[in-house]
């Protein structure tokens, strides 16, 4: 059922452990990965909303940028506030292209000496590219690949992350997209509240060396349990996460990807540093002319029970084309189906029915309102 | 009552000329936990591997199809109220359909159970 690879792909520091622990290993973004453990997809889904779960997620880019210049270097990048980024605080961003179109969606954390920048595996090796052609003359650009990454998600998470805290005081990140250095399990960690899942939960950025042993000791604590990509999948469609390379590309702008929330004030018309990122022309003009955006990322339900997958047509009642679906699977704590599609944006509001075309035959969907499954950050 | 296993992991158990067909517990494995099932119509004649059942899980969707010629005499509803009895019972209480065979000599091309387990290693 797995395609053939020629590719030689890599390994992240937890592969022996992921196969001790009965993973069915794929390949992912040039990885080999944990697609489910024995527990299965549901369960996996299921078990990180009720409790914890643990999250490999190495194969993401990690890449630092030094030098007093770095948040200004990189607001030419993206549409996003980085100057404005306290200490301690970690923000989501988009790289644009000179189209407006993404080239990838990241995370930027401020430690406060430096940007630490979390990139799709995927994107990887053009992103650190992309930096260092762009910016690297204004800041250093490091890369590192000598870190892994582990997510570690639910509302047990803090419960877990404490049973391996070695300080007896320690202050944890108070909220969600705060940040901390914590010793876990003897090793200092680079930690934010952040996550893929719509629950409470950290990112835990480690030096790879000492990867399994904190995700074997994480894993030792009460109700925490290995989760592959399949329920990862899942948890993030659920809350309405866009998956780069589905939902997003390099032909939508983040204003049709309905992530104006990501673009601040600052940045946009107006703004005291108004503009001044690749696309900026065309995605401010959408920002502010709303009716020149011709699609929209929308959330959909079906009525039936028939998951509805990606690339499947959405037509209007004269059987007309108004949109493709860019996401769509089960969702286990919806119990029911759930869809990430791009209509005409005349037929985006909530509410608007449409009929997606399941195996040729016109099935009916409605636009709702995203998440699907409520977020649950800690505020 | 003897039963014979198709290269697609279809299972067909045979009680005199009817037959109950499911798929192997290798293959709901392989497919990983099921959501969704729908049926074929009670009277509909199918061929040998004709898509016949629909199903989807976590991962993909897939189709059941008909091990051999006949006509779907009965469905078995407990799997579309619950998907998950495929996953747990596949080759007892997750059964999918019942065909009136039209001609045994099908069934009886397809493997025996040693041959099955042959094919899947």
């Amino acid at each position: 059922m797995s395609e053939p690879t020629s590719e030689i792909l890599s390994k992240t520091p937890l592969f022996d452990l992921h196969v001790s622990l009965g993973a069915r290993m794929v390949p992912f973004a040039g990885y080999e990965m944990p697609v489910q453990y024995p527990l299965g997809v549901m369960k996996e889904h299921l078990h990180t909303r009720a409790h914890a779960g643990l999250f490999d997620v190495s194969h993401m880019g990690q890449v630092e940028l030094h030098g007093a210049d770095a948040a200004a270097a990189l607001e030419t990048l993206v549409p996003v506030d980085v100057i404005g980024l306290p200490a301690g605080r970690q923000r989501y961003a988009l790289f644009t292209n000179d189209a407006g179109g993404i080239m990838d969606d990241l995370m930027i954390y401020n430690t406060g000496e430096y940007l630490h920048l979390v990139v799709n595996a995927g994107c990887k090796a053009q992103d650190f590219a992309h930096l260092q052609a762009k910016i690297g003359h204004r800041c250093e650009v490091k890369v590192r690949d000598d870190l892994a990454l582990l997510a570690l998600q639910g509302p047990g998470a803090e419960a877990a992350l404490v049973h391996v805290i070695r300080p007896s005081s320690f202050v944890l990140p108070a909220s969600f997209m705060g940040g901390a250095r914590l010793n876990l399990a003897g090793t200092e960690c680079l930690v934010t509240r952040s996550g893929y899942t719509g629950e409470d939960g950290f990112e835990i950025s480690v030096p790879a060396a000492q990867c399994e042993a904190l995700a074997k000791a994480l894993l030792a604590a009460p109700n925490v349990q290995p989760i592959g990509l399949g329920a990862r999948d899942s948890l993030r469609l659920e809350a309405g996460l866009c998956l780069y390379g589905h939902d997003l590309d390099t032909t939508i702008t983040p204003v049709e990807a309905s992530l104006n929330w990501a673009m601040q004030k600052v940045r946009r018309t107006g703004g005291e540093r108004a503009g001044g990122f690749p696309g900026a022309a065309t995605i401010l003009s959408q920002l502010d002319n709303p009716a020149s955006v011709k699609r929209k990322r929308v959330g959909l339900k079906p009525e039936g029970r028939a998951p509805i997958r990606e690339g499947v047509e959405l037509v209007d009642a004269n059987g007309a084309k108004i949109g493709v679906v860019t996401s769509g699977g089960f969702g286990p704590s919806v119990n029911g189906p759930v869809i990430m599609a791009y209509v005409d944006a005349a037929q985006s509001a909530v509410g608007t029915t449409m009929n997606a075309l399941l195996r040729g035959t016109p099935t009916p969907v409605s636009v709702v309102a995203m998440p699907f499954a409520p977020h649950r950050y800690k505020r | 009552m003897s039963t014979r296993y198709t290269d697609d992991h279809e299972y067909i158990k045979l009680d005199g000329d009817i037959g109950t067909v499911g798929i192997t517990s290798f293959a709901q494995d392989k497919l990983g936990d099921l959501v969704f099932v729908e049926q074929p119509k009670i009277g509909r004649t199918l061929k040998a591997k004709e898509d016949a059942s629909i199903i989807e899980s976590v991962k993909a969707a897939a189709e059941v199809k008909s091990p051999v010629d006949g006509e779907v005499i009965e469905v078995n509803q407990a799997v579309v109220d619950d998907p998950s009895l495929v996953n747990t019972d596949p080759e007892g209480a997750g059964w999918f359909f019942k065909i009136k065979v039209a001609n045994a000599s099908q069934v009886a091309a397809l493997h025996d159970a040693a041959a099955y387990q042959k094919l899947i290693g």
